[in-house]
C-alpha cells in the first residue's frame, strides 16, 4: 500500500517538473514563463520529498524532508519576485497579447522613480500635521 | 518500485533537456536565469529520487545544499541585472 502511495507521489512530482519545463519552453514571455516554473516545480519537489519521508520513515529523514519543503516554499516566491523585478527593470518585452501593464504609465525606467498620481504643488509643500495617521 | 523510480528519472531527465533548450535559446538573460533555476529545482528532485533508489538518506543534505545554491545564484543574477552589469544577450 505504501509503495503505491510512494510511486504515485514520485510519478506525479516528476510529471509536474516536466510540466514546468514544457511551460518554460512554450510560453511567450518572461513573466508567463516564471508563472509556469515556480509553482509547478516547487510542487514537484514537495511531492518527491514527501515520497522520501514515507520511504525512510525515520525521524531524522522526515525532518530533513520537511526542511527541504519549507526551504523551497520560502525561497521560490522570493527568487521569482526578484527575477521578475530585474526583468522589468532591464526592459524585457511583454507578450503582444498583454492586456494591462499598470506600471508603465507611472514608472520611469531611467531614474527608477515611481509616481503615485498625487504629485501636486500643494502636496510638495505640505508639512506633517498632528492629525496625520502614523 | 524500481520501474517507478526509473520512469520518474526518465521524466525528470526530459524536463532537464527541455529547460536546457530554453537556456540555449534565450532570448534574454532573465529567461536564462529562470531556466537555470528550474534546472536546480529539477536536480533537487533527481537527488531525492536517487536517495530512495540507493537507500542512503544522507543525499537529502546534498539536496538542501543544491536548493540553497540555486536560490543564491538567482538572487545574485537579479542584483547583477538591476545594477546594470555588462550583458550579451
Amino acid at each position: 500500500m505504501i509503495d503505491v502511495i510512494k510511486g504515485t507521489l514520485l510519478i506525479v512530482g516528476a510529471l509536474l517538473m516536466l510540466l514546468a519545463a514544457i511551460g518554460l519552453l512554450r510560453l511567450p514571455d518572461l513573466l508567463t514563463r516564471m508563472h509556469a516554473t515556480t509553482k509547478a516545480a516547487a510542487l514537484g519537489v514537495i511531492l518527491v520529498m514527501l515520497a522520501n519521508a514515507m520511504h525512510f520513515s525515520e525521524v531524522g529523514v522526515v525532518a530533513r524532508s520537511l526542511a527541504v519543503i519549507v526551504f523551497i516554499l520560502l525561497t521560490a516566491p522570493v527568487a521569482a519576485h526578484v527575477i521578475g523585478r530585474a526583468g522589468y527593470f532591464v526592459g524585457s518585452k511583454l507578450w503582444s497579447g498583454t492586456v494591462k501593464d499598470e506600471l508603465r504609465p507611472n514608472y520611469d525606467p531611467l531614474t527608477h522613480a515611481l509616481k503615485s498620481g498625487l504629485e501636486t504643488e500643494e502636496n510638495a509643500k505640505r508639512q506633517p500635521r498632528e492629525t496625520d495617521p502614523e | 518500485m524500481d520501474t517507478v523510480i526509473l520512469i520518474s528519472q526518465v521524466i525528470m531527465s526530459l524536463a532537464l533537456v527541455l529547460a536546457f533548450v530554453r537556456v540555449v535559446r534565450g532570448p534574454s538573460l532573465p529567461d536564462r536565469v529562470v531556466a537555470l533555476e528550474l534546472f536546480s529545482t529539477t536536480v533537487v528532485g533527481l537527488v531525492g529520487v536517487y536517495a530512495i533508489q540507493s537507500g542512503v538518506a544522507n543525499f537529502l543534505d546534498a539536496a538542501i545544499v543544491i536548493a540553497l545554491m540555486g536560490f543564491l545564484a538567482a538572487i545574485g543574477f537579479a542584483r547583477f541585472l538591476e545594477r546594470g552589469g555588462p550583458r550579451d544577450d
